[in-house]
């Protein structure tokens, strides 16, 4: 027995707790007590290979050697066969760092996920963090704005905007005689399938605050606001604390590394609305009142949270920023493909045997995710479908899995990339359900302030179960599709006959009687 | 010029770059950020839409309005795209009117399709819209209707049927931007989307103050006028302007086979830009109510029955009595009282019989008795007996100063326009007794500082901020240099700066702690352009005129005067009380603020009017009163005032109407003051005669007759044939000759003429030579006086002061759903807000007394004694007692004493010594109101049954 206390990593992971990470960590320190060995559990964030949840590491001089998945019964034999040594044990992994899932990815934003206890400002700093802030506080704002836009840096949300024009435009926005600008976060993951944004935070949310200081000095905004969605309390906790810690450390608040320039950040809890997620729903739920989406112009960059100049991005964008800063433009643009550069983070869920979260370079096939990290289904059945980018997703058959991870690939396809998330079906999906659940998530979300989205995805729904009945029914969801698509206010309405549309053409089959 | 009954769909946009562009091929040039909606309309090209209206600002939500832009994908919605150069905007394609079909058809598949039935039906934007597309119905069959919830028939004046509704937001959208009252949101999501009042309650259990904004918007069935549901959809309208207060907003009259069946408010008006209250919106169904009397009536003594008479009979039988008098008494021993209530022509005929016929000057108006110290306070310090701005310029504030005025209640539709600035930034400041509504709009919308001022102190306080601004330098020196008397000036300062109206020095006497007087003063001063808006509060006082100067000082020593977004404005009562000023109606000026004393004034009029004028000045109403209880003040024709109960010392007046000889009430009730009363000659309400009022920022607007008079004469005739009876000749035919002879005889009037007000809708006087359109904001180059003229303003405190016998001060005021004594409002569905006075007291003077919430409490007064029930509120400050003044039975004015203004006699309603107490039955006073009431509706009963006959359809 050393002096020096053995460092095991439970992930403290949402979707790691949901497997049972915290009884195991319970089970370890009292396993250890009861052996009288010295252990340090520390709570990291998921690596993201949900598949091995939970995933036990324990520290065995510079290599971290990985069990998993742990159960509590599985807890005792572990320390009987040499968990603390590293020894092939139940569920031996072997150096997780090792493990292909990892080596094939390109670890770019979540570089530090997993490795790091999230809370700790040192570990952050001692693989890389605040480097990027650094860098930016010698910097003036149009030069940080121009990194940006040198990276190829856009908008992970969903919507790819380019990261560097919409800050150039809050730059250049007249905040009027109020003069002042925020920074808001979109951390409202309401996709279904995607979890990379909860996964970040609960990770490495110094990346996140990093990013986000960094947007604020870009922008000349003082002030910033993570909204997050209810259902991520651990994110929340996580946010709260990190947030704590950072301004204790002087990296958030008043005086940002004794620069003399602030900037701050609140933490805001949305109310469950999936609508929410869009960013200008998300700014009137800042602001107090019901999530109802605004109309553009004016752009939220110009007109935004409380009618000042607003950085809206996503969790994964922001905290993207940091990285840029860190590493420079160019080491982020060598990453990707056409005018998708640097990496996407692909979400792997539904009938899926490797569910997980993959940070891979733009460009690489969809059916690698598919295949080789996904491994398939998770019923060993043939895989029939695919939804990429979350509810309001195309449905791909396999003729277009062997497109590249790109958004204008996809564009060109009738599909999106979105926010990353793929979700896997076999060949018992019914896909009429699917298109009919895309109306009715459709009608179950909608803010109801534009018609065609709060009547048309009600009408939908029941053309749908009507189709096989008498007349052109199928005529007429076409042209409620085309009703919504062109004519909604906001994407919700606008993308959501995408995924019955691809439904429609790929498996019509599924919609005869 | 643009079309006022077109919608455009999108506010206007002002004071920008134009932009040229072209809609379906046609060139258009409007102001950038204006939307395509509206350019597309001002080119001639009409656009179909649901959600836009040209009073809201574009909400995109009902996605008809698309068009396709050339080089832009998709189908942008034109309301909420703005204009840019060049843009090529197409509104009519295959594509387009697909679009729309399919998403009109999408409203119809949840919408009732029983048109027919419908109470819009010929009225209704979905309907109108559908048909122009061609959609007749929907080809989703069998779908799911929104979750339905009962009509809401709470509020008396409209229904909200939630089946017809299109959740276009538009009532929720002038409910927060217009009113300011955030009573309406939607409730549910999505599909399950529907408006609702506050929490979902009914509409009268929540904040909604019947304004109507929501039922002038609403683009279908859901919120429509009762009367409208009853009578069905109006087929005509004509423009007026409403009677109540002095906003004075423009409405049209609807009408449906000669019945008015709706006032809509006249979005060209530019009092209220379409905006209204619960009153003037709602509450005009007391001009047809059964209470009319509609036949002149006469009786010798007033313990006799009334005879009802023709006419000439009683024009005859009135003549004959006040020539009796002035022979038996002498010439000065008759007067008249004109009404701030009735039309300029009017009061003008009225003040006219005073001079030429009767001989003297005995004649004054109710203005008396609220805003005479505006009218000396602004004419000795600016030179015009008027409000500087006009409504508008409230819109350029940056402070806003609110003194002794209850805008929200008083002028609603001003208030509105108001808190729509505040919601803009300018920072507000509120003076007031009570803690008023205005405080505290909505939890973001409150006042940077609320001084509670003590009432009977206004001038200590007003003289305060003054020190503040003076002392720590923070006047307008240029201004000041510029544009005052320098000695005037310099006499001020030194009389302003003793330390004696320190704040601090102040305190003990106002109560206003020091510290928020100066942060008050200071913002004032420094915040930018700062305007003060005040009421009854400030006049109503025995130094009323005081702080009226002191006012006028404030503004000029920091240079808040001349230019829109500041000035000095009263806010004022009743719909012509400056009118009424402006006519002549005072004993000691004739027609433009001309003293009688001077011999061109007096020439002017006695060669137009063929007749010699008494160069004394006459009788003030309180001088009536004494005289007429000394025996030489005899006979009194009195129009349209209820002096029994708007006047102070209720049994004073009384006992003073009662020792006439001969009382001639004009009127449509038998009123309190009727009571007393030897002639009736039955009145005429707004919607019954031709004429103009003045409101308070001096614009003379239009009345138009709606309906024939119900007596068969407008009151301007009556006035006339009285006139004609006493041996004046009164040549008029129709009204705009009077006001011919106004602009022939007053100077201000010079340009005015009904021609000119019926090309440009309303004119702000001075209209004259220099000014051919009127003068929206007055001094501006220089005060009409020519230097500004600050004024000495010592405070001394009135009599009337808390002692061990009469601990408490009680105030008086008004609430948004009744309207002064009531005579009106009293006969509307009005009542349902407010259907009885009540007595506001501070949980502690309560709890002293061992009155609970709802007791009966006993007030006296030095002068009389009346029972209200009490209401426990921390709106007031512990000593100060609050009540209202609209029923008879209350008797506030029992309390209230002969107490004026030093200057004009005003009375000093604001300030009366009271004990408050429990008590279990009404005051002896009110005994004997009831039994008088009882009395004298059993004397009308013969008169009442030939009005029924001649009512009688023929």
């Amino acid at each position: 027995m050393s002096d020096t206390p053995t460092r095991i990593f439970l992930p403290g992971d949402t979707t790691a707790c949901a497997l049972g990470a915290d009884a195991v960590a319970q089970a370890v320190a009292h396993e250890a007590a009861a052996r009288g060995l010295a252990v340090d559990v520390i709570r990291n964030g998921s690596r993201g290979l949900y598949w091995l949840e939970p995933l036990l590491e324990v520290q065995v001089g510079n290599r971290r050697i990985g069990y998993g998945p742990v159960s509590v019964a599985q807890v005792g034999p572990l320390f009987e066969g040499g968990l603390l040594r590293g020894a092939p044990a139940p569920g031996f992994q072997g150096e997780v760092d090792e493990l292909p899932a990892l080596r094939g990815q390109t670890r770019v934003t979540f570089s530090r996920a997993g490795i790091i206890d999230p809370l700790s400002l040192r570990d952050y700093r001692q693989l890389g963090g605040y480097r990027g802030l650094t860098r930016a506080l010698t910097l003036c704002p149009a030069d940080i704005v121009n990194e940006i836009e040198n990276s190829g840096l856009r908008g992970r949300g969903g919507a790819a905007f380019p990261t560097g024009v919409k800050w150039r435009t809050v730059l250049e926005a007249d905040p009027g005689p109020d003069g002042r600008k925020y920074v808001v976060c979109n951390a409202d993951e309401g996709d279904s399938g995607t979890f990379a944004d909860r996964l970040l935070m609960e990770a490495d949310p110094f990346q996140l605050i990093e990013g986000m200081t960094i947007a604020g000095l870009a922008t000349g905004a003082d002030r910033g606001y993570i909204y997050l969605r209810s259902e991520y309390p651990r994110a929340a906790e996580v946010l709260h604390r990190a947030l704590a810690v950072a301004r204790e450390a002087g990296v958030l608040g008043d005086d940002l590394l004794g620069s003399r320039l602030a900037f701050d950040i609140e933490l805001r809890i949305g109310a469950g609305a999936y609508i929410c997620g869009e960013e200008t729903a998300l700014l009137e739920s800042l602001e107090g009142r019901r999530g109802l989406v605004r109309v553009k112009p004016p752009l939220p960059a110009i007109h935004g949270l409380f009618g000042q100049p607003t950085v809206v991005n996503n969790v994964l964008t922001l905290a993207a920023a940091s990285t840029i800063l860190a590493d420079g433009a160019a080491a982020y643009r060598q990453h990707g493909t056409g005018r998708s550069a640097g990496t996407l983070t692909v979400q792997l869920a539904g009938n899926v045997r490797h569910g997980g979260l993959y940070e891979v370079p733009f460009g690489a096939p969809l059916r690698t995710l598919l295949e080789e990290f996904g491994g398939g289904t998770a019923s060993g059945r043939p895989l029939r479908a695919v939804q990429v980018g979350g509810p309001l997703g195309a449905y791909l058959p396999e003729t277009q899995w062997d497109l590249p991870l790109d958004y204008e690939a996809f564009a060109a396809a009738g599909a999106l990339l979105g926010h990353g998330g793929v979700v896997l079906f076999d060949e018992t999906v019914d896909m009429r359900r699917q298109a009919r659940f895309a109306m009715e998530f459709c009608a179950a979300e909608s803010c109801g302030k534009c018609t065609p989205c709060r009547v048309g995805a009600v009408r939908g729904a029941e053309l749908i179960d009507r189709i096989a009945g008498p007349g052109d029914q199928r005529a007429l969801l076409e042209e409620l599709c085309e009703t919504m698509e062109a004519g909604s206010l906001c994407a919700m309405g606008g993308l959501t006959p995408m995924p019955v549309r691809s439904a429609l053409a790929h498996f019509p089959e599924d919609f005869h009687g | 010029m643009l079309n006022d009954r077109l919608d455009y769909g999108t506010p206007p946009r002002r004071d920008a770059a134009p932009v040229a562009l072209t809609v379906d091929g046609v060139s258009v040039t409007v102001p950038q950020g204006t939307s395509v909606m509206r350019a597309a309309i001002e080119a001639g090209v009409p656009l179909p839409r649901l959600c836009a209206t040209d009073t809201l600002e574009p909400f995109g939500s009902c996605r008809v309005c698309l068009v396709q832009i050339e080089g832009r994908k998709g189908y942008p919605a034109s309301c909420t795209t703005p204009v840019a150069e060049g843009m090529a905007v197409t509104t009519r394609s295959d594509s387009l009117q697909r679009l729309r079909r399919n998403v009109i058809e999408l409203y119809v598949s949840e919408h009732p399709l029983d048109c027919a039935d419908c109470p819009a039906d010929g009225n209704c934007e979905l309907q109108t819209t559908a048909s122009e597309l061609g959609v007749s119905a929907s080809r989703y069959g069998g779908c799911a209707d929104r979750p339905q919830t009962a009509k809401d028939h709470s509020n008396p004046y409209f229904t909200f049927d939630p089946a017809q509704c299109i959740v276009c937001h538009r009532c929720v959208r002038a409910c927060d931007d217009i009113q300011g009252s955030f009573a309406l949101t939607i409730a549910g999501r999505g599909f399950d989307s529907v408006v609702s009042a506050g929490q979902q309650e009914p509409f009268m259990a929540s904040d909604c103050v019947s304004c109507g904004a929501c039922v002038d918007t609403c683009p279908t069935a859901a919120l429509t006028e009762n009367s409208i549901i009853e009578s069905g959809q109006p087929q005509r309208s004509i423009i007026t302007t409403c009677a109540y207060c002095g906003v004075g907003c423009g409405f049209e009259a609807q009408l449906r086979d000669d019945r008015v069946v709706n006032m809509k408010p006249w979005k060209a008006g530019k009092a209220n830009e379409g905006h209204a209250c619960v009153k003037g919106r709602f509450a005009y169904g007391y001009a047809t109510h059964e209470d009319r009397i509609t036949t002149p009536m006469v009786r010798d003594r007033t313990d006799q029955p009334w005879r009802p008479v023709s006419w000439d009979e009683a024009f005859a039988f009135a003549a004959r009595r006040l020539r009796a008098t002035q022979q038996q008494h002498g010439r000065d021993s008759v007067g008249a009282i004109s009404s701030s209530r009735c039309t300029n022509e009017e009061v003008w005929l009225v003040q006219k019989l005073v001079r030429a016929g009767f001989g003297n000057n005995n004649i004054d108006t109710c203005a008396r008795v609220c805003h005479s110290p505006t009218g000396y306070g602004l004419k000795t310090t600016l030179g015009e007996s008027a409000g500087t701005q006009d409504f508008a310029s409230v819109e350029q504030s940056d402070v806003i100063l609110v003194m002794g005025s209850n805008p929200t209640d008083a002028h609603p539709v001003f208030a509105s326009r108001l808190i729509r600035r505040l919601r803009q930034g300018a920072k507000l400041i509120v003076a007031d007794p009570r803690r008023i509504r205005l405080v505290e709009t909505a939890p973001n919308v409150r006042a940077t500082h609320y001084l509670p001022v003590r009432p009977g102190s206004n001038v200590a306080f007003i003289n305060a901020m003054a020190h503040v601004v003076v002392t720590e330098g923070l006047e307008d020196r240029d201004f000041i240099e510029a544009r005052c008397e320098a000695a005037a000036y310099t006499a001020w300062r030194d009389f302003i700066s003793d330390p004696q109206h320190a704040p601090e020095a102040a305190e003990g006497v106002t109560g206003v702690p020091a510290a928020d007087l100066r942060g008050a003063a200071r913002l004032y001063a420094t915040g930018g352009n700062a305007a003060i808006y005040y009421g009854l509060g400030v006049t109503e006082h025995s130094q009323g005129s005081t702080t009226v100067m002191g006012i006028a000082n404030l503004a000029m020593a920091t240079g808040n005067l001349g230019r829109p977004g500041v000035g000095v404005n009263p806010m004022r009562g009743q719909n012509n009380v400056q009118g009424s000023c402006d006519m002549g109606s005072f004993p000691h000026e004739l027609p433009g603020y001309r003293h009688v004393s001077v011999t061109e004034a007096r020439h002017q009029f006695e060669q137009a009017w063929g007749v010699r004028i008494d160069p004394e000045p006459g009788l003030r109403i309180p001088n009536m009163f004494d005289a007429a209880l000394d025996g030489n003040f005899r006979g009194l024709y009195c129009q349209g005032e209820d002096l029994a109960q708007s006047d102070p010392n209720t049994q004073h007046v009384e006992q003073a109407l009662a020792a006439l000889d001969c009382l001639i009430v004009q009127d449509l009730f038998l009123t309190e003051t009727a009571k007393f009363a030897h002639v009736f000659l039955p009145g005429s309400s707004f919607l019954e005669k031709d004429g103009t009022f003045t409101n308070a920022e001096r614009r003379i607007s239009r009345v138009r007759q709606v309906i024939p008079p119900l007596a068969g004469l407008a009151d301007w005739q009556v006035t006339r044939g009285l006139a004609r009876a006493l041996g004046v000749a009164m040549d008029y035919s129709h009204p705009g000759e009077i006001m011919d002879e106004i602009a022939r005889l007053t100077p201000t009037f010079a340009g005015v003429s009904y021609a000119k007000l019926d090309q440009l809708g309303s004119i702000q006087w001075p209209c004259n030579d220099a000014a051919p359109d009127g003068t929206p904001v007055m001094h501006r180059e220089q005060f009409v006086r020519g230097k500004g003229q600050f004024a000495l303003t010592p405070f001394v405190p009135t009599d009337e002061r808390a002692s061990r016998r009469y601990p408490l001060l009680l105030t008086t005021g008004r609430i948004l759903s009744q309207y002064n004594v009531g005579a009106q409002t009293r006969r509307t569905a009005n009542n349902r807000w407010h259907d009885e006075d009540i007595l506001e007291l501070h949980p502690q003077d309560a709890e002293q007394r061992g009155i609970r919430d709802g007791d009966w409490a006993g007030i006296q007064s030095r002068v009389g004694e009346t029972v209200l029930r009490a209401r426990l509120t921390t709106d007031l400050q512990p000593g100060v007692v609050y009540t209202t003044f609209h029923h008879p039975f209350s008797g506030a004015n029992v309390v209230t004493t002969e107490n004026s203004d030093w200057a004009t006699n005003c009375p000093e309603y604001k300030v009366t010594a009271v004990q408050v107490s429990r008590v279990t039955a009404p005051s002896a006073w009110q005994a004997r109101q009831r039994a008088t009431d009882r009395a004298q509706r059993a004397l009308l009963q013969p008169a009442r049954r030939k009005d029924e006959s001649l009512r009688q359809p023929g």
